[in-house]
């Protein structure tokens, strides 16, 4: 009697997990668990016929089902999880994108290589205490030449093909005018650089009437040719990523003395000579000089206590250099298939 | 100034390539610009004379000529219109070789055999003279090889020099200036005094003393008008970029090149009773040599006769009084004009000449006497003629006086940076033509009158650094106590202001601040404009009123260039005239067209509205904290669409304009008419504030949703902010969620959708207090727009 029983709950188990391997997706699964473990289930009507066996019989009929019982869920389980499993994929796979399409939403736009240039050159002197500064572009005779010791029909004035609106005023031929408002409101040390629009009447393949400089200016007790030679250096190590070498040139700047052309090694060739160099080897990129004792005592700062030095350089020109660029003209057609290259 | 290295080896020996010589003159301050030959490379070509000259039996406008090379006589068919017997040309031999590598070979012309070509100057690429072939003098050698004749194995050296080296512009000057900077020895030239042959002067009477402080003067009586300037001096003008035009004028421009110092002749004949150095008399008027009738300002030197100004000091001299071809008898002249008596006096009469160019730098007062002799000595060697006396007149007190500056060795070292021995100091300070004397701390240096530039002890320190040589100059770095600067937390930084408009897309433009008075016009009619008075193009002309003059344009260059979406912004002044006062003032400006987003896969391309730029501009006005601050007011700009524009406020200062492009301008100008832009006072966006903190509260919030129908004329701005200050210490946002026109709502009113979002700061809302402050917006609302529950 007792083998029979066995026997028809041994022949469940294995029927039941016949049909559990079976279940392919969670519905039929949910379905055979139903059948076997529900509450009408078959092996739960087993437990229930319990009541008609003998007494004595119960406990071992009743470990055998529950043996069975539990050999059934524990298979339910394992085949649910797979099941689960093999859906989440499903679903999962069914969800993929192409991750190699564009993203969505607005680009980046971007500055201006001539701006970009600037601030660059603006954060590197920044880093050893220059202060930004700037001034008007319609300017009058006194700050843009007068007090920079450029009197009035000195040869220098020639150097600057000026814009005129009236005998005193005009557009600013170079951001030195700026030294001299600062210097007439701040009291030394000062150590201030000035970025900005410079306009002389020139146009032609290297000339645009508008242009940008960046200025430098130093004001100290105890300074010389020999720092303004250093900081330069660093200057230009810094902004083109790059040992180069440099070369001062004696030149002539009426509001320094002495002066100086600079020049860099070909940052295009290396020195060696190109078209860029026109096979010197050497870049000019800027003036500079110490502050002519005129320009100082123009602006009440008495030469004996204070000595001062002053470079300037052209913006685009860096930025050519920089970027390769080689046609002047682009930087203000705003073409923008040329601003977008330096997004 | 162009240098020929043989004419500079005349004063100074140097022992230098070329190479070197010309880097040891950039290195001390002469830049060099270009380094060229005298003349381009060719070969096998001599003096030649012809001998016989016959006309082609079959061609009119060819001759054939039995030419003399010196070893033999060859027949040459030649088609230079002065062809003739015995004139000596440079004749190309068989197998020499022209410029250009072009290889001269036995030819037959029209069946006549040639043996070779004569040449025009062209030809041997000398000048551009292609009218004939290039006569060489009579006493030229037959058989020479023309370089050697020429001299032509020589180098042009340009020199780019800077207004304060006066000195450097004759050959002298700079031959001194490389035997300092080389090291050589230089030793100018000595002129004796010529002999007078004849007792005729011609009196010169200064009464502008100040600005002439010396004239000389000489008579020359009887020169050969026909006399021809021998080549090797129109060789030394030609290198030295001056045109060979008679003897007479060469030699003065021949005095002018290798000392420096510029002087006249004058056709004796045609002044009257003597010289008047003087100042002009207003308007009077002097006809230029070069043809051109000036009226002279009173401010201006003239050389004047009894009768007339005949010259213009220091820069041009005047056509009736010039020499010509006829001239017998000359009056030369050589004087001092001091550099402020000539400067900028050419550029007033729209002039510039190697005169001016050199007075109004400098001239060396110590030089008139020098050149008129040298000047007279060649004079007579070329065209014969008899000198008269030297008239000189001069005011020896007006005269420069030599420049006496102390020298401190101290200076030095603080202005250079490096210690330098004083045999050093004295050794460079000499080599410059400097008189020294040893004074406890330094010197007392006497500088020469030829240097003009050296006045303060600066100069004489840049003297020494140059000479000395920059680049050994150490680097050093400069120490400084910095102190930390105060930077206001609550300014906004431009870069900021810039960054957002690149994350929003936008790209940066640079356009001139000089725009097109036309296009200006049409944006901002009323303003006055500021105009140059000497532009670079009359589409330049005016400085810009806003920047949108220029970005307009930059949009329509890029509209051209196939790009269809545009998104630009720039920063900028912008000028403005008030009171006849000129305002510039930073601004910055954007201009939009085109997509709303670059073309994507994912998003229906739409057109930008009034709506994109408006946020473009509110994430402007957020940057610093004080967004709020702002309105947007509808008002009419000229240059905008008048119901698609607004006036931005901030309180009662106007910050700038945003809206739509007017649709006519738009047409004017062939950009779509939805381009959109903004344009804002970047002082006012500067300047923002310091967060504060605000204590969180503890407790949720409420939000509820109301729709009201208000008439199309009140703003949505008015109906948010109208709810929100019913009870401000609760209603902590009012949101727009929504704007709905049409069905079930009546024409000429739009339903708003709004959200009250509430909240207490110390405890949880209930619904009753909820229920009544909604009640109280709506009734608010009701009451001053006549707004409806939907």
């Amino acid at each position: 009697m007792n083998t029979s029983i066995d026997q028809e709950i041994e022949a469940l188990v294995q029927e039941a997990l016949a049909a559990i391997e079976k279940a392919n997706d969670l519905s039929e699964f949910d379905q055979i668990r139903v059948q076997y473990m529900g509450k009408k289930g078959v092996l739960t009507e087993k437990l229930k016929s319990l009541g008609k066996l003998p007494p004595e019989q119960r406990p071992i009929v009743g470990q055998s089902i529950n043996a069975a019982k539990q050999t059934i869920q524990n298979n339910l389980e394992e085949r649910k999880n797979l099941l689960q499993q093999e859906a989440l994929e499903k679903e999962l796979a069914a969800e993929a994108v192409d991750v190699t399409l564009p993203g969505r939403g607005v680009k980046q736009g971007g500055l201006h290589p001539v701006t970009k240039t600037m601030q660059r050159i603006e954060e590197l002197f920044a880093k050893i205490g220059f202060v930004v500064e700037e001034g008007p572009e319609i300017e009058d005779e006194y700050h843009n030449f007068e007090a920079l010791n450029i009197p009035s029909h000195h040869p220098a004035r020639a150097m600057h093909d000026t814009f005129y609106f009236c005998p005193d005023m005009l557009l600013r031929t170079q951001t030195s005018s700026v030294q001299i408002r600062v210097m007439n409101e701040q009291k030394p040390p000062l150590r201030i650089i000035s970025p900005g629009r410079v306009y002389r009447h020139d146009w032609d393949i290297t000339h645009t009437p508008m242009f940008h400089q960046v200025e430098g200016l130093l004001v100290d007790k105890d300074v010389s040719f020999a720092d303004l030679k250093g900081v330069l250096y660093d200057f230009m190590q810094a902004f083109f990523e790059k040992d180069l070498d440099l070369r001062f040139r004696p030149s002539y700047f009426p509001f320094t003395e002495p002066s100086a052309e600079v020049d860099i090694q070909c940052v295009m060739c290396d020195g060696v000579g190109c078209r860029v160099c026109k096979g010197t080897g050497w870049l000019e990129v800027l003036g500079c000089g110490m502050v002519h004792p005129n320009v100082l005592n123009n602006v009440g700062i008495n030469t004996e206590d204070y000595i001062g030095y002053a470079f300037g350089m052209g913006v685009e020109r860096l930025a050519m250099l920089r970027y390769g660029i080689d046609d002047l003209r682009m930087f203000f057609e705003n073409d923008l298939s040329f601003l977008q290259q330096f997004n | 100034m162009r240098i020929s290295e043989s004419w500079l080896r005349e004063f100074v020996d140097i022992d230098l390539p070329t190479n070197e010589l010309a880097e040891q003159l950039t290195m001390a301050g002469l830049e060099v610009d270009s380094i060229e030959p005298a003349a381009p490379e060719f070969t096998g070509v001599v003096v030649a004379q012809i001998v016989k000259c016959e006309q082609h039996p079959d061609a009119d406008k060819l001759r054939v000529c039995q030419v003399n090379t010196g070893a033999e006589e060859v027949q040459i068919v030649c088609g230079a219109p002065n062809a003739r017997e015995g004139l000596i040309a440079p004749l190309a031999t068989i197998g020499g070789k022209l410029p250009g590598n072009f290889k001269i070979k036995k030819a037959k012309l029209r069946g006549v055999e040639s043996f070779g070509m004569l040449c025009s100057a062209k030809e041997l690429g000398i000048n551009e003279d292609a009218s004939g072939l290039m006569e060489l003098s009579e006493d030229a050698s037959v058989g020479v090889d023309i370089r050697d004749y020429l001299q032509l194995n020589d180098t042009i050296i340009e020199v780019d020099l800077t207004p304060n080296r006066s000195d450097c512009l004759g050959m002298t000057g700079v031959a001194r200036e490389v035997g300092v900077v080389t090291r050589s020895s230089f030793a100018e030239k000595q002129t004796d005094a010529v002999k007078k042959e004849i007792e005729d002067q011609f009196p010169v009477e200064i009464t502008a003393n100040e600005q002439c402080p010396r004239y000389v003067g000489r008579v020359i009586k009887g020169v050969n008008p026909t006399a021809q300037t021998p080549i090797w001096m129109q060789e030394k003008l030609r290198r030295g970029g001056i045109r060979s035009l008679s003897p007479i004028v060469d030699i003065t421009n021949y005095i002018l090149l290798e000392l420096g110092q510029p002087m006249h002749a004058f056709d004796l004949d045609k002044l009257h009773g003597c010289i008047v150095v003087r100042m002009a008399k207003d308007g009077e008027e002097l006809e230029l040599l070069d043809g051109q009738t000036i009226k002279l300002k009173s401010d201006s030197l003239v050389i004047s006769d009894k009768s007339k100004a005949c010259a213009l000091a220091g820069v041009m001299g005047g056509q009736e009084s010039s020499v010509t071809d006829d001239t017998k008898d000359i009056f030369l002249e050589s004087a001092f004009f001091t550099p402020k008596a000539i400067a900028g006096k050419a550029r007033n009469y729209g002039l510039h000449t190697d005169s001016s160019h050199r007075f109004e730098r400098g001239v060396s007062p110590e030089l008139q006497i020098k050149a008129i002799e040298l000047a007279t000595k060649l004079a007579l060697e070329i065209s014969g003629g008899q000198p008269g006396p030297l008239v000189v007149a001069e005011s020896k007190d007006d005269l420069p006086k030599q420049a006496v500056i102390k020298l401190r060795r101290e200076r030095i070292a603080k202005v250079l940076g490096i210690e330098l021995a004083d045999a050093d100091i004295e050794d460079i300070l000499t080599r410059l033509g400097m008189e020294i004397v040893a004074q406890g701390d330094g010197w007392e240096v006497t500088v020469p009158l030829f240097r003009f530039d050296v006045a303060i002890e600066e100069d004489l320190i840049e003297e020494l650094g140059r000479v000395y040589g920059y680049n050994n100059i150490p680097r050093t770095t400069a120490t400084s106590n910095l102190n930390i600067k105060a930077n206001p937390e609550k300014d906004v930084p431009l870069t900021a202001i810039q960054k957002t408009l690149i994350d929003r897309e936008y790209q940066e433009a640079i356009t001139y601040s000089f725009v097109c008075p036309k296009t200006q016009g049409l944006i901002t009619p009323d303003a006055e404009p500021i105009k140059l008075a000497n532009p670079i193009s009359s589409d330049m002309e005016v400085m810009r009123s806003t920047i949108w003059s220029g970005l307009v344009k930059a949009a329509v260059y890029n509209r051209n260039r196939q790009h269809n979406r545009v998104r630009l912004f720039e920063t900028g002044l912008v000028f403005a005239k008030k009171d006849n006062k000129v305002e510039q003032n930073q601004s910055i400006a954007g201009i939009i067209l085109g997509s709303r987003l670059t073309e994507q896969w994912s998003l229906k391309a739409e057109e930008v509205d009034f709506f994109d730029i408006k946020g473009d501009v509110e994430a402007l006005l957020a940057l610093g904290g004080s967004g709020a601050d702002y309105q947007f007011v509808a008002d009419k700009h000229p240059a905008l669409h008048p119901g698609q524009s607004a006036k931005v406020m901030r309180g009662d200062q106007f910050v700038g304009w945003v809206g739509a492009i007017h649709p006519a301008l738009a047409k004017e100008l062939d950009l779509p008419t939805k381009t959109y832009l903004f344009e804002l006072k970047v002082h006012l966006l500067i300047d923002g504030s310091v967060a504060k903190f605000e204590k969180l509260s503890k407790f949720p919030q409420i939000k509820r949703d109301l729709a009201i129908v208000v008439d199309e004329a009140v703003s949505a701005d008015s109906v948010l902010k109208t709810a929100a200050v019913v009870d401000p210490e609760i209603i902590k946002e009012v949101r727009l969620f929504d704007v709905y026109r049409g069905k079930g709502i009546e024409s000429n009113c739009k339903s708003l959708a709004i959200s009250l979002i509430l909240r207490h700061f110390s405890r949880t809302l209930i619904d009753d207090e909820v229920d009544k402050i909604v009640e109280q917006v709506i009734n608010k609302l009701a009451d001053q727009f006549g707004a409806k529950l939907r």
